[in-house]
């Protein structure tokens, strides 16, 4: 008999091209290579002083995301970006994606959004494989049993190169999830929670795997918001084991197998969970059902209460008095009811449909107040398209809220979409980090519901008193 | 490929503060570069608009190794934060702990990711500006006062800082084993 497994060692075991030695780490092949704007450039610039093609241009998928602007400026047809810095570096990217036969997603198509949304949605994304993008939350796709993870430019070009990485085995940590959310209470709440319970190193050197009943009874885009967030606790990726939940949402993509092959495929899937007795090498466990609304008081995404908590004593934790500080928070002070200034409803933790649904649901006959800027930036053109379909695009507008193209915005300040300094914003992007939403810019992540619940009461709100 | 590294003497500028994250290193806003030159004109770009800022200081022109709290390097996964800081004049950064993806990014750049024990890390943390040596033969790094730690390192880290060696270059040399494996697997 052999030892039982974890989905971890399954995948890292079936992607071993030359197992470790002594001397060397582990080549590990990889199925999914997603790229984008910001990270790659320089990648390119090695392949071209070094004379090397991409290896698997068909393994390959771009989009432009980051750097993109929200509001679409027209020439003709041509959508036009301002930031000639920007412009350049997109510019750059069509023309590597030309040169080296890379099927490329840009502002002009209709399947362009941000990656970790439009890697789900066109099926690309498949349970069993390896999927790397040059980007720290591509974790999100390990929500389909996939060993996802973000890596460095320097990794973009080895992949682009060889379709392989040189990895060390991280280790493997199960986060087992017990109870349902409450009312008001999402996915996102439950990711803040675990983070605030672990540490934003709590998973460091780990490939987490999502566990547990609180955890198979989530939907698939619910369980994105959970895999994006692994790496806010220093998680190499964020899995979860696949299941009819998964398979449901993959059937008909454009990208997932068909007839016999579906078939062949869910199969295969089938295989992939964690076995009983499997061993992790760190084991937590959490209760969905005692959660509340979560919001972060601090600068790092770990320093997060419920939102009807207090801002907590720092207790000598010199971190956290340099988070208050930059704040403007006091110990003890409760920051239901706090004012705010703008409020983010986007970004690859919280874009997709269910998110605006959840959002409308709040805004929906209500106004937003007039002392708040409300964005809602939909994750990718196709959601935006399905939001439309469905109304919700009225919704946000009726109530006072811009509705944007696709694309990062807010959530990295590198497009146009930032924060003055000082201001305050519930934002329900992944990241609190001084200056990440625009320099002096103070954050406070929350979930849909609470992001849209705060944009009506122009203060931070607690969504339950607003779920319909 | 970068410079051979295998013995490193240097002050110290120390940033105690945990969990500094690579906006921190390098803010977002700068990321619509195409180059990877240049970038230390960026590094820490908000903090040191401050004038009390630990590298503002007289003390830290010219230290090549920053002691940092634990958990350096976390957030995005941005290979520009390492640029920066080797474009700075930095080639090691020691902590407690080092986020993943900065250290394996660290390590691609010939800056060389240390991670000390606590105590020693709090002695160094204590000395801002002592005179350090690391030394790769021996996986050391001397403290203040007399005394060395040892700090792990991979086996092939450590091959690829001592010799300038990128791994692409080896990546490339497994061509027919990454065939081989392809065949396999797609049939």
């Amino acid at each position: 008999m052999t030892e039982p497994r974890t989905l971890f060692e399954k995948l890292w075991d079936a992607h071993v091209v030359r197992a470790a030695t002594p001397d060397t780490p582990a080549v590990i092949y990889i199925d999914l290579h997603l790229i984008h704007e910001v990270t790659t450039p320089q990648a390119f610039s090695v392949l071209r002083e070094r004379g090397l093609k991409v290896r698997r241009p068909d393994r390959t998928f771009a989009t432009t995301d980051h750097a993109t602007p929200t509001e679409f400026e027209r020439v003709g047809e041509k959508i036009v970006i301002r930031d000639p810095q920007a412009r350049t570096q997109v510019e750059t990217l069509e023309k590597n994606c030309h040169d080296f036969g890379i099927t490329l997603y840009g502002l002009d198509h209709e399947r362009q959004g941000i990656v970790h949304v439009i890697g789900p949605e066109l099926g690309l994304t498949q349970p069993g494989q390896t999927i790397v993008c040059g980007d720290s939350h591509t974790s999100t796709h390990g929500a389909f049993g996939a060993l996802a993870f973000g890596i460095g430019t320097s990794e973009v070009a080895h992949v682009l190169a060889s379709q392989c990485l040189l990895l060390e085995k991280p280790r493997s940590m199960s986060i087992h999830v017990e109870g349902r959310l409450g009312k008001g209470v999402t996915a996102k709440d439950l990711i803040l929670g675990v983070i605030a319970k672990i540490g934003v190193g709590g998973a460091s050197g780990h490939a987490i795997e999502y566990r547990g009943s609180g955890v198979r009874a989530l939907t698939m885009e619910e369980r994105m918001t959970l895999g994006n967030m692994a790496i806010e606790a220093g998680g190499r990726t964020g899995m979860v084991a696949p299941d009819e939940v998964t398979f449901e949402y993959l059937q008909g993509r454009p990208f997932a197998p068909q007839g016999k092959a579906w078939d062949a495929a869910v199969t295969r899937w089938r295989t992939l969970a964690s076995e009983e007795g499997a061993r992790f090498d760190r084991e937590v466990s959490f209760d969905a059902g005692s959660l509340e609304p979560m919001v972060t008081y601090g600068t790092s995404p770990g320093m997060g209460m419920p939102v009807r908590g207090v801002v907590p004593d720092p207790s000598g934790n010199a971190s956290i008095e340099k988070a208050l500080r930059y704040m403007d928070l006091k110990p003890g002070e409760p920051l239901l009811g706090r004012a705010i200034q703008v409020v983010f409803i986007g970004s690859c933790t919280n874009s997709r449909i269910s998110d605006l649904r959840l959002a409308a649901s709040v805004m929906r006959g209500r106004k937003v107040s007039p002392t708040v800027r409300t964005l809602v930036v939909p994750g990718s053109q196709q959601v935006k398209k399905q939001a439309e379909a469905e109304g919700l695009d009225r919704i946000f507008k009726e109530a006072g809220a811009d509705w944007r193209e696709a694309g990062c915005s807010m959530c990295i300040a590198m497009n146009g979409d930032t924060l003055l300094p000082g201001q305050y914003s519930v934002s329900t992007s992944n990241r609190n980090f001084e200056g990440r939403q625009g320099s002096g810019g103070r954050t406070f992540l929350a979930s849909p519901l609470t992001a849209a619940a705060s944009a009506v009461a122009g203060r931070i709100a607690d969504a339950r008193e607003y779920v319909r | 490929m970068s410079e051979k590294l295998r013995r490193l003497e240097s002050k110290t500028v120390v940033l105690p503060t945990e969990n500094i994250d690579t906006d921190q290193i390098y803010p977002g806003r700068f990321l619509t570069v195409t180059t990877q030159k240049g970038l230390g004109d960026m590094l820490f770009a908000d903090w040191r608009s401050k004038p009390e800022f630990a590298l503002n200081q007289e003390a830290a022109k010219g230290a090549r190794i920053l002691v940092a709290g634990r958990n350096f390097g976390c957030g995005s996964s941005r290979e520009h934060a390492v640029w920066a800081l080797s474009d700075y004049g930095f080639r090691a950064v020691v902590s407690t702990e080092l986020a993943d993806i900065f250290k394996r990014n660290a390590i691609k750049n010939g800056l060389l990711p240390i991670v000390l024990d606590p105590a020693s890390h709090a002695r160094l943390v204590a000395a801002p500006g002592a005179n350090v040596v690391i030394d790769l033969e021996t996986l050391s790094v001397s403290l203040p006062e007399g005394g060395e730690a040892r700090f792990p390192l991979e086996p092939f880290a450590r091959y690829c800082l001592m010799e300038g060696v990128d791994e692409l270059t080896f990546l490339l040399s497994h061509d027919a084993t990454i065939r081989e494996y392809e065949k396999r697997m797609e049939g």
